[in-house]
């Protein structure tokens, strides 16, 4: 279960919206303007166990999303999901990790001070023994141009 | 039938002595006879490992993949500090400082080690770049690819990061990094196979134990490394995990 956003962590102005998440839960998220850009040389890497609950997170997530690890782990790993990004796209990315593929695109990330990241992300089944026992998602620096189509394409998919 | 050793064509050539003093070393721990076969480059090594020759290897974390899932080998060890990480670089005067900056059908030179050429691939992407629109020129060495940028035949190097560091001064000053990898999971391991299994423990545990006798640390600095470290099998899961996720 995700708390909603305070406003004591927000930076700068902010807008409000509530969130109907992939599992059913509502959350009340706060959001700014401001663009955190994605580290040079830097992937973004955490695991989840199957009904993506966050197991592990690396350092770069850490930095990069705002929240401290003991924040994180046990945390669903919607806690990162920003209001410009249509349900679609992670309905997509649940259905095709599900099949047992490799799922990869482009995602606007919502950090805890409101503000946002853009990834070009990969989520891969961890299957051990035959069975999935989590998912690996890895972030690398997106172009520029793919955030370009991506801010054109995704409000045309609500 | 000795086992047989071998090591990813990588390895820095000032080591090559290490590996074998390393092995000699092995074979008296272990009791076993066991060949290292050096192979020159990865085709070779691989056409070893498909044709199960291989019972000992020290494994490029792009090759850990195929050694675990296809051929039954699993970890022993890695080095501890040792991470493989990638850098850009490009000529110093080159006004280039990003490699957003960086323009289709430029000429990359790379070796032909699998996971530093695919890490400054991916670190190429920012710029939109990949494969299909670069042109790659492949040189034997590090230090070639260094000549490559400074007479002018390539446009942008990846380097094997180690590897950079460890080019004279005077070349380093006349190139430019633009990005260095910061992965810090991605890691060469030594893997034992199928039919050393049993032996798997044994090995392991005097891996481990090598660097506490004065003996076992002369070895470890010939082949550039302070100490092993145990890699089990779900930390080796985890790094095949994210190496299957860059190679997307």
């Amino acid at each position: 279960m995700l708390d909603d956003m305070k406003p004591e962590d927000i930076t700068g102005d902010y807008q409000e919206v509530t969130l109907n998440l992939y599992d059913g839960a509502k959350r009340k998220v706060l959001y700014t303007q401001i663009e955190t850009p994605y580290p040079d040389g830097k992937l973004i890497v955490s695991t989840t166990d199957p009904e993506g609950v966050i197991t592990h997170v690396n350092q770069a997530f850490i930095e990069m999303s705002g929240y401290t690890e003991d924040e994180l782990i046990n945390a669903p790993h919607s806690i990162l999901r920003h209001p410009d990004m249509p349900p679609a796209a992670f309905k997509d990315l649940w259905d095709t990790v599900q099949r047992g593929d490799k799922w990869q695109g482009f995602v606007k990330n919502l950090r805890k001070d409101g503000g946002y990241y853009w990834v070009k992300a990969t989520v891969i089944p961890n299957v051990r023994k035959g069975k999935v026992v989590g998912y690996t998602s890895v972030r690398r620096k997106p172009s520029r141009t793919k955030v370009e189509e991506c801010i054109r394409l995704y409000p045309t998919l609500f | 039938m000795p086992n047989m050793f071998t090591v990813s064509p990588d390895f820095p050539p000032d080591h090559i002595s290490g590996w074998y003093i390393f092995n000699t070393w092995l074979q008296k721990q272990t009791g076993e006879a066991i060949h290292l076969e050096m192979y020159n480059n990865f085709p070779t090594q691989r056409a070893a490992i498909d044709q199960d020759k291989i019972d000992l290897i020290y494994a490029n974390p792009f090759d850990a993949a195929m050694l675990v899932r296809e051929k039954g080998f699993s970890p022993l060890v890695r080095p501890v500090g040792v991470t493989d990480e990638a850098i850009i670089a490009v000529q110093a005067q080159n006004a280039v400082e990003d490699v957003a900056h960086l323009s289709p059908g430029i000429r990359v030179a790379v070796t032909e080690d699998p996971d530093v050429r695919l890490m400054g691939m991916i670190m190429l992407e920012p710029g939109d770049l990949d494969n299909s629109n670069v042109q790659a020129i492949v040189c034997d060495s590090y230090i070639l690819i260094a000549k490559q940028l400074l007479r002018g035949d390539a446009d942008v190097g990846i380097f094997l990061a180690e590897a950079y560091d460890n080019l004279s001064n005077i070349i380093k000053s006349q190139l430019k990094v633009l990005v260095r990898s910061q992965i810090s999971v991605v890691h060469h391991s030594l893997m034992i196979g199928p039919r050393l299994a049993d032996k798997k423990e044994v090995f392991q545990k005097l891996l481990v134990d090598m660097n506490n006798d004065e003996k076992g640390q002369g070895v470890l600095k010939s082949l550039g490394f302070d100490a092993w470290i145990r890699v089990d099998d779900e930390e080796m899961e985890f790094m095949i995990d994210l190496m299957d996720t860059l190679n997307t």
